[in-house]
């Protein structure tokens, strides 16, 4: 078999090519810019290091994180826990599925004047409605991915009289796993957008709250810098992401590679 | 062996007819033999004999809808515990996510038994199909007459009274075929296990069975029971090379045609 993947250092090279050519244009392009709405990039990365390399920082960038991980954990543990015995079961499909079409459809942000009324203007308010974007993704890939599930394994599972505990554990989640996998990573940029404007609403802290406060204070390269801590953080959790994943879905990937070189 | 022995396996008066809103679908007419303990034998039909709801109907995997099974005396409501399936497709039986150990293991974590005990089972099974050195491989990176050797290997850890084989090597390449057809014999021989065969190659069940049974085109009954005379130690070369050979499967084949032109034997 040939090697199709080129060595590491090229291929690290050939991810950063693009962003670091977009930089420097940006870099160049606004180096003399006199406009109020556009500042120079060395401005605004100037501002970006003052800003969100002190411990100040922290204040908002630490309530942000811990809205995202507990809504987004709770959306994933919910979805599948959900979406398992959805998969499952055909007469809980027929039941559930115009319930959930139209829960789907609501766009998550509507839901935070309401939410505000019984949660309040706390964590537990954006928490909850990361839960309500995030969950869909995760619920119905989980469910699809149980109905994809294999015949001939679920036969051998049985005939082998596993219990269903094991079933679950062993056969179930790993089986669907490739699916839950493809819903958590749409969720994971659902997650930060609903982060962010949750926190735009009505909030004391966090990092959507001080965007909006440098933006209604004209605070110009400051929201800029705001703009591109959201960009590092989406790029930081999709690298953790990631490496879960390839812990989790080597076999996966294995298994795929060894059908199409068959 | 002799057939007088108490039978481990009867089927009687099994009929199965699929239903659905639209049709319905009579599989399985009326089928009953029984398998002596330790016997091999050998089922054969054409395609579309329904030799796979056969099958599924003695693993307790599906209901039959008259009739019945009885395994060691206990009449079959789900899948008995001393019976083990191997099937067709290896690729898709085996776990991907698990590793060739852990797949052989599993069955036998639901059998409470100390480790250790677990361990020489699954390294003796390893070593009666000729694996070796595989155990932390995924079953992806194996081949094809591998993986189902590790599909057999877990059937046989399991120790189970019954193995149950629907077309095992109908996937495989000719000569991996004709190894693990040896396999099964030897396995057989050493395990004085019940095994049920299940083929659509009529040499593969001449080969390999004490007896054959001769499955009609669907609705299915049984056309014969063929007893295969042949010495019980048999090699591909010497065995296939036999007369006899050539005059079971020559006769075995005439069925065959009879029952793909949808003659049947008269109901007694």
């Amino acid at each position: 078999m040939k090697n199709l993947i080129p060595p590491l250092p090229r291929r690290v090279a050939i991810a950063l090519a693009l962003p670091v050519a977009l930089i420097a244009a940006w870099w160049i392009g606004s180096a003399d810019s006199q406009s109020f709405y556009f500042p120079p990039l060395q401005t605004i990365l100037h501002t970006f290091g003052k800003l969100w390399f002190s411990s100040k920082a922290l204040s908002n960038i630490v309530p942000s994180l811990w809205r995202f991980s507990v809504g987004y954990l709770a959306a994933a543990l919910l979805g599948i826990a959900v979406g398992v015995p959805v998969g499952a079961s055909r007469n809980l499909r027929n039941v559930l599925e115009p319930v959930l079409e139209f829960l789907r459809a609501i766009p998550p942000p509507v839901l935070v004047p309401v939410l505000i009324l019984f949660a309040g203007l706390g964590n537990e308010m954006k928490a909850l409605v990361i839960v309500f974007g995030c969950i869909w993704p995760v619920l119905l890939n989980t469910v699809a991915g149980v109905r994809a599930l294999d015949e001939v394994l679920a036969e051998t599972v049985r005939s082998y009289r596993i219990g269903a505990l094991s079933r679950l554990w062993h056969f179930v989640l790993p089986g669907a796993s490739p699916q839950i996998f493809t819903g958590l990573r749409q969720s994971l940029s659902i997650g930060i957008i609903l982060m962010v404007v949750s926190e735009m609403f009505a909030a004391r802290d966090g990092i959507g709250f001080v965007l909006v406060q440098y933006q209604r204070t004209f605070a110009i390269p400051e929201m800029w810098s705001g703009i591109i801590l959201l960009g590092i953080i989406g790029i930081a959790l999709s690298l953790i992401f990631r490496a879960i994943e390839t812990w989790l879905l080597g076999w996966y990937h294995g298994l795929r590679q060894s059908q199409r070189a068959g | 062996m002799d057939r007088a022995v108490k039978p481990m396996l009867e089927v009687n008066g099994l009929r199965k007819v699929y239903e659905d809103a639209s049709r319905t679908v009579e599989a399985i007419r009326d089928v009953s033999f029984s398998v002596g303990q330790g016997e091999l034998v050998c089922i054969v039909g054409p395609s579309g004999a329904g030799k796979t709801t056969l099958l599924k109907c003695i693993a307790g995997l599906l209901a039959p809808t008259a009739g019945g099974v009885v395994v060691e005396g206990t009449p079959v409501a789900g899948p008995p515990p001393a019976m083990a399936v191997v099937f067709q497709e290896y690729g898709r039986s085996l776990f991907p996510w698990m590793t060739v150990h852990d797949n052989v293991a599993l069955p036998l974590k639901q059998k409470k038994m100390p480790a250790e005990r677990r361990e020489e089972l699954i390294r003796d099974a390893l070593a009666a199909v000729d694996l070796k050195g595989v155990n932390g491989a995924y079953p992806w990176q194996l081949s094809g007459g591998m993986q189902q050797r590790v599909a057999i290997a877990r059937a046989v850890a399991y120790e189970p009274h019954v193995l149950l084989m629907d077309e095992p090597f109908a996937a495989v390449d000719a000569q991996t075929r004709a190894d693990l057809e040896d396999l099964i014999r030897v396995l057989w021989h050493r395990l004085r296990v019940t095994v049920l065969f299940v083929t659509h190659d009529i040499d593969e069940s001449v080969y390999l069975g004490q007896r054959v049974l001769v499955m009609s085109h669907a609705p299915t009954v049984i056309m014969e029971d063929v007893a295969i005379d042949l010495p019980d130690d048999r090699t591909q070369l010497e065995t296939r090379s036999m007369a006899r050979f050539g005059q079971l499967r020559k006769h075995i084949y005439s069925q065959i045609q009879l029952a793909k032109q949808g003659w049947r034997p008269p109901s007694p």
